[in-house]
């Protein structure tokens, strides 16, 4: 299942300053949602494990940092429970950083 | 799924202004699901009231956004720009940005805000520590220690942005500082109680006595993530690096707090600002009566380091009140000062002797030390 991971806002120190992640999830469609995404993350993109208490916080995306499900806002489209389909994109935007 | 087929949109999912287009956000205010379009015109409609309601701008005013090229200042001149074609506000709009001299951060959000300048047709002004102070905030941490350095920079950027402003001849500076920064705010001082401060920390317009500077804050009603949309939606160009010297160690915890308050309850940022409006504070009592635990705290205080708030005013401890007469004049630096010495000379007179420790050691490059200090901060990140 293809998918699109961006980190923006600066937060892609968690994932080596690299921005934009083209990848093939081992998910069939129908069968995981955000949390499973979130785990996927952790586990395969966050380059140092030091840092995935930088994007999530009790097993879900820490708070202020911004989720869109293609463009748009998770909390629209049921936030974790959201069901991944392929050719999605995923953004997380850290709100926190500079003002 | 087999086929290519567009999805249906919900009629859950619309937009609940225009009822045509999908939703693509919801409102941390209230929560209203909204369209892009939709979006844009509430969010730049609601800045332009906060404009309105507090009469900030006046036709003819030139005005200085402080820029830093992160995303609040960058939707900050975006939104003004719009705003003031729009509605004929009349005013010149004018980019002042400052560089405290801190290596790989700020060369890099300074080249963000000279793009700004040509994509928003704005004069630019760049004032340097270096130049004003003959300080960088890279030697100063060397010098100072990192600990301090959020209060050194919010003293220092503090007046900066005034001499920059006073040089470009405008008296009136706007910050990107948002209702999250204040809400922020609100509750440090709220938990620390700091009555004085939380007394101030609600106002829109501000004018410190003996600055002929006003500052104003136009996002005070208006959400860190409403801002982060627009800039994504529209697709500024920000720059969003956090400042390699972390910060104030209590506005961190503050701020994990506030962000899993809103997580819970969005409005709790609304409602803290509200709160802080119409906080009504008891009058003074006369010193001799003041109660154990008020001498205690006051105690703590006073041990602390010097505090900076948000909009780069500081309180040096507890500030005795020696009376002001308006136009006094640092002895030091001439600078406009309620005291013989203003706060920027006074931190700058501690940091001389330092420096002249260093140099007789003669064994810390100055270089060297603010980049080790750097690395060991984001070890510890
Ligand atoms: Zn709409
Ligand atoms: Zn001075």
């Amino acid at each position: 299942m293809k998918a699109k991971i961006e980190f923006l806002g600066g937060l892609d120190v968690i994932s080596s300053h690299v921005r934009e992640h083209k990848v093939n999830l081992p998910f069939e469609e129908g069968d995981a949602t955000i949390r499973d995404l979130i785990r996927y993350i952790c586990e395969n993109i966050i380059t140092d494990p030091k840092d995935i208490p930088v994007f999530i916080e009790d097993d879900s995306v820490r708070p202020g940092i911004l989720v869109l499900i293609n463009d748009t806002d998770w909390e629209l489209e049921g936030m974790e429970e959201y069901v991944l389909e392929s050719g999605d994109v995923y953004t997380f935007t850290s709100t926190l950083h500079g003002g | 799924m087999t086929a290519e087929t567009p999805k249906k949109i919900k009629v859950s999912s619309l937009c609940e202004l225009c009822h045509g287009r999908k939703a693509v956000m919801k409102r941390p205010k209230n929560l209203q699901k909204l369209c892009k379009e939709c979006f844009y015109v509430v969010f730049e409609t609601e800045i332009h009231n906060t404009i309105t309601d507090a009469k900030l701008f006046q036709p003819g005013d030139r005005v200085a956004i402080g820029a830093s090229g992160g995303k609040d200042s960058t939707v900050l001149a975006s939104v003004l720009k719009t705003l003031n074609e729009r509605y004929n506000y009349g005013l010149e709009l004018v980019l002042l940005s400052i560089d405290e001299g801190i290596k790989g951060y700020r060369d890099d959000s300074l080249a963000t805000v000279k793009r700004n300048q040509k994509q928003y047709e704005m004069e630019l002004e760049i004032v340097s520590y270096k130049d004003l102070y003959n300080w960088s905030m890279d030697e100063i941490v060397s010098c100072a220690g990192i600990r301090s350095s959020c209060t050194y920079c919010g003293v220092l950027r503090r007046q900066a942005l005034d001499r920059g402003a006073a040089k470009l001849n405008i008296n009136h500076v706007v910050t990107g500082h948002n209702a999250d920064d204040m809400a922020e705010t609100v509750l440090m001082n709220l938990l620390r109680g700091d009555t004085g401060r939380l007394e101030k920390s609600t106002t829109i317009l501000t004018q410190s006595s003996g600055s002929p500077i006003k500052r104003s804050k136009p996002f005070k009603y208006t959400y860190q993530k409403e801002i982060v949309l627009y800039a994504h939606y529209k697709k500024l160009d920000y720059f969003s690096t956090e400042c390699t010297y972390a910060p104030e160690a209590f506005r961190g915890t503050t701020r994990e707090l506030l962000k899993a308050l809103e997580a819970v309850r969005p409005s709790c940022i609304m409602d803290i600002i509200y709160s802080g409006e119409h906080l009504a504070l008891a009058p003074k009592k006369p010193k001799k009566h003041n109660q154990q635990y008020k001498n205690k705290s006051k105690k703590v205080l006073e041990n602390q380091e010097q505090e900076i708030n948000p909009d780069g005013s500081v309180s040096l401890g507890r500030e005795k009140k020696i009376e002001f007469k308006d136009g006094n004049r640092c002895e030091k630096c001439g600078y406009l000062s309620s005291n013989k010495i203003c706060k920027a000379c006074m931190l700058l007179a501690g940091l001389e002797m330092n420096r002249a420790k260093v140099t007789i050691d003669g064994n810390t490059s100055v270089d060297g030390a603010a980049k080790l200090t750097k690395t060991l901060e984001q070890l510890s990140f």
